[in-house]
């Protein structure tokens, strides 16, 4: 069914139940929206959107009021306009007038309507709320005397990522974004996703910035710098240099890296490959020789690590013993490269750039994050604070040439490069579990039931002539279903509904990661997967197994996938977590 | 716990379990109970409930009629239940008024002591039970209740 109405003159026909707002972008015409995020419902928090009927006389919100038929529709005039200038002013009265120390400075929702809408000098009082940066977490950093009280990260955190760290307390004037009582962030059930500061229209929330410790570790001339990216940094940072959204800037970031000071540059893509083999192979003892519970629950995602832990925790003895890519190269950094190069471990300082804040907070999860003897990776920055890095060194991402990782924890398969969107883990993982099975060459190495945005994705996959049930979940919000449907299962002593799950907490998984550039959307997120998956097809090795510097690393130094050294170096535990610590 | 009976808190669970809207309700006999919302007993309540903290601290902030802190250092509960009121709870709460100088339901000037009248907490084989912070007094005599109270008192 479609709905035929009239928008500032001009004709416009959408499907029943679209909004003002979205029916009005139709006809070239952009309504202005500030509590309203494309990936969420409506709040109908701030007004900003509001329109007038013509029959009616009447203003109604254009985010939350559907088109009806026949409706002839004025969505700007002067007192519209006008209106929706005291909404910023008032908005902006108390706000605290910070724009040039903040970090969304010129990356702002706000400010830019403060631009738009020419706010240069306003009438009232500016009462600033006077509240307590929050930055216990490491991850995110809550300054709430920025918060709009949009909604947003409440919904998101609420709804689509089902941890309820965060509320709203108070009304009216008084309203704060908060953990539940006067507790910090640290003593919330807040897993660190960073979903929160990517919906945040402004500089309330955002992560926990480490660029200028970086800094000062390349200026110490005692430190042998290196550093690693994960994969869904390389189809997104771009964006921050006027790329086109999903293109790969891989060797261009190696280079920049490589200026910035770097020693050795390593990928991620690399820890991921070896990642699947050491899965691959928890996965083939569990499925084929019957060692341990099914199904094997993916770990590379600290936030769902750290969920999982807080919420679920009799999964544990479902979860893959793998620690995360990004981890396992932090620990070989420190041991066999440190080796390679004849240089002490403890003077290697080891950066992790991720899209996520989450991992922020893996790199000091436990005892196990310092299997090389020191902390594995020192730091880990995102996307956005390696995008600031960059431009203040001076970098011109669009001319610089492209260069070579280094080879020894840096050559990566397909495989290991789309592990950064939601179901390649799992699709990689099938690749070599089929190798691993057989001990042949897998005849098909492409799964696409593992992708695409749908929330949860079931599939039933050959191996060997046995059917392997797979499901992959991204969102924390979309696990429920499933941990619900194993647990259920458990609970009558039957057979597990699938045998290999993958959770990535993310929406569309890293690439739609909460340190990823701003302004995330279900477009972006498949834009920056395609950059991925395109490289995957490209790519000489489309298999884990098939990555020579994985077979060298095993020869030289592991033995073999789940070997000693294998399981002192790259594997971890898990315990469960109170979800309040108060 | 602060202040809880055995299985009053379950009693009050119970009571609003499975009935729509009924937060606010089960956070009002919360109230009701301890003079104050304890965030531990919120805590469980939500557990009990499967609601989140945080949906509880948004509602209990929200309205202003619910307390966060307890209004008194020492929080006195006399069950008015129907086994505890037969057995004298009347006189209990008449004795502890008079002594304290407050009506059930103050606190005394100096914030050392809060008093309440409570709903039956469940343990009518006690009656009658007066409660000081988390601990019980079973059986309790109006001539003996100030004396207990006050050796019951944190720092008083
Ligand atoms: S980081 Fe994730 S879990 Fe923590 S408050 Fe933000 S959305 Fe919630
Ligand atoms: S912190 Fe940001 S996303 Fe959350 S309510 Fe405030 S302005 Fe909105
Ligand atoms: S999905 Fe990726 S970006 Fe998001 S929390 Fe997990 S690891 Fe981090
Ligand atoms: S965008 Fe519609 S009310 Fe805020």
């Amino acid at each position: 069914m479609t709905v035929k109405a009239i928008i500032n003159g001009i004709p416009v026909e959408v499907a029943e139940g679209t909004s003002i707002l979205d029916a009005a972008k139709k006809v070239s015409v952009k309504i202005p929206a500030l509590c309203k995020h494309p990936d969420l419902d409506h709040t109908a928090a701030c007004g900003i959107c509001i329109v007038r009927i013509k029959a009616t006389g009447r203003t109604l919100r254009a985010c939350c009021t559907p088109l009806e038929n026949g409706m002839e529709i004025t969505t700007h005039d002067p007192e519209i306009v006008n209106v929706r200038r005291g909404i910023v002013e008032m908005i902006m009265s108390k706000h605290p007038n910070e724009c040039v120390t903040c970090a969304r400075n010129q990356n702002c929702e706000l400010q830019t309507m403060c631009a738009d809408f020419n706010i240069h000098t306003t009438d009232l009082d500016n009462i600033v709320p006077d509240l307590p940066v929050d930055a216990t977490t490491k991850s995110i950093v809550l300054d709430p005397r920025k918060c709009i009280s949009c909604g947003r990260c409440i919904q998101v955190c609420q709804k689509d990522q089902n941890v309820w760290a965060l509320t709203f307390m108070e009304r009216g004037i008084e309203t704060r974004i908060a953990p539940a009582g006067d507790i910090s962030m640290a003593e919330s059930p807040c897993v660190k996703c960073g979903q929160c500061s990517a919906h945040c229209p402004t500089g309330a929330i955002v992560e926990y910035d480490e660029g200028p410790d970086v800094w000062a570790k390349l200026a110490d001339p005692e430190l042998h710098c290196v550093v690693q990216i994960a994969p869904a940094v390389r189809v997104a940072i771009g964006e921050a240099f006027g790329f086109k959204p999903g293109t790969n800037l891989t060797g261009k970031i190696y280079a920049a890296l490589r200026r910035m000071g770097f020693k050795a540059v390593f990928d991620t893509n690399f820890g991921a490959d070896l990642t699947i083999l050491e899965e691959g192979s928890e996965f083939v003892e569990r499925f084929a020789h019957g060692k341990g519970e099914l199904p094997l629950i993916t770990s590379c995602c600290p936030a769902w690590v750290d969920f999982m832990e807080k919420y679920h925790s009799d999964m544990i003895p479902h979860f893959s013993s793998c620690k995360s890519p990004h981890e396992m190269v932090g620990a070989l950094s420190k041991t066999y490269y440190a080796e390679k190069i004849k240089t002490e471990a403890k003077k290697i300082y080891m950066v992790s750039v991720m899209p996520c804040t989450a991992k922020k907070y893996e790199i000091q999860r436990s005892d196990d994050m310092k299997s090389s003897g020191y902390q594995d990776v020192d730091v880990s920055i995102t996307t956005r604070e390696l995008a600031r890095m960059i431009k203040q060194a001076g970098i011109d991402m669009q001319s610089i040439p492209e260069e070579q990782p280094d080879h020894l924890l840096g050559a990566y398969s397909g495989a290991g490069t789309i592990f950064g969107a939601t179901g390649g883990v799992m699709e990689a993982a099938i690749r070599t579990a089929l190798k691993l099975v057989t001990g042949q060459t897998p005849g098909r190495v492409d799964f696409e039931v593992t992708r695409g945005l749908k929330g949860v994705k079931e599939g039933v996959l050959e191996v060997a002539g046995k059917q392997v049930k797979i499901a992959v979940a991204h969102g924390l919000g979309n696990v429920e279903y499933v941990i619900n449907k194993v647990r259920e299962a458990k609970q009558k002593g039957e057979a597990p509904p699938w045998h290999f799950i993958e959770v990535m907490a993310c929406p569309g998984g890293c690439v739609g990661g909460g340190g990823q550039p701003y302004g995330v959307t279900d477009e972006l997120r498949l834009a920056r997967a395609k950059g991925l998956y395109q490289e995957d097809q490209a790519g000489m090795w489309r298999c884990s197994h098939d990555n020579p510097y994985i077979q060298k690393l095993y020869d030289e130094y592991l033995g073999k996938p789940l070997s000693e050294k294998s399981h002192h170096l790259l594997h971890t535990h898990y315990n469960p977590r109170p979800q309040y610590q108060r | 716990m602060a202040a809880a009976a055995p299985g009053d808190l379950a009693l009050i669970a119970k009571r609003w379990k499975d009935k729509r809207g009924s937060l606010i309700m089960a956070l009002h006999d919360l109230q009701g109970r301890f003079g104050y919302v304890p965030r531990d007993a919120a805590q469980e309540l939500g557990k009990q409930l499967n609601v989140p903290l945080a949906r509880i601290y948004e509602v209990i902030t929200f309205y202003n009629y619910f307390k966060l802190e307890a209004p008194g250092k020492n929080i006195i509960s006399v069950c008015m239940g129907t086994a505890c009121y037969l057995k004298g709870a009347p006189e209990i709460v008449a004795k502890l008024s008079e002594k304290l100088g407050v009506k059930a339901g103050e606190t005394t000037p100096d914030k050392q002591f809060h008093l309440q009248q409570v709903r039956c907490i469940g343990c009518c084989g006690l009656a009658p039970v007066v409660t000081v912070n988390e601990k019980v007094l079973a059986k309790v005599k109006a001539a003996d209740v100030v004396d207990q109270v006050y050796a019951c008192a944190k720092g008083a």
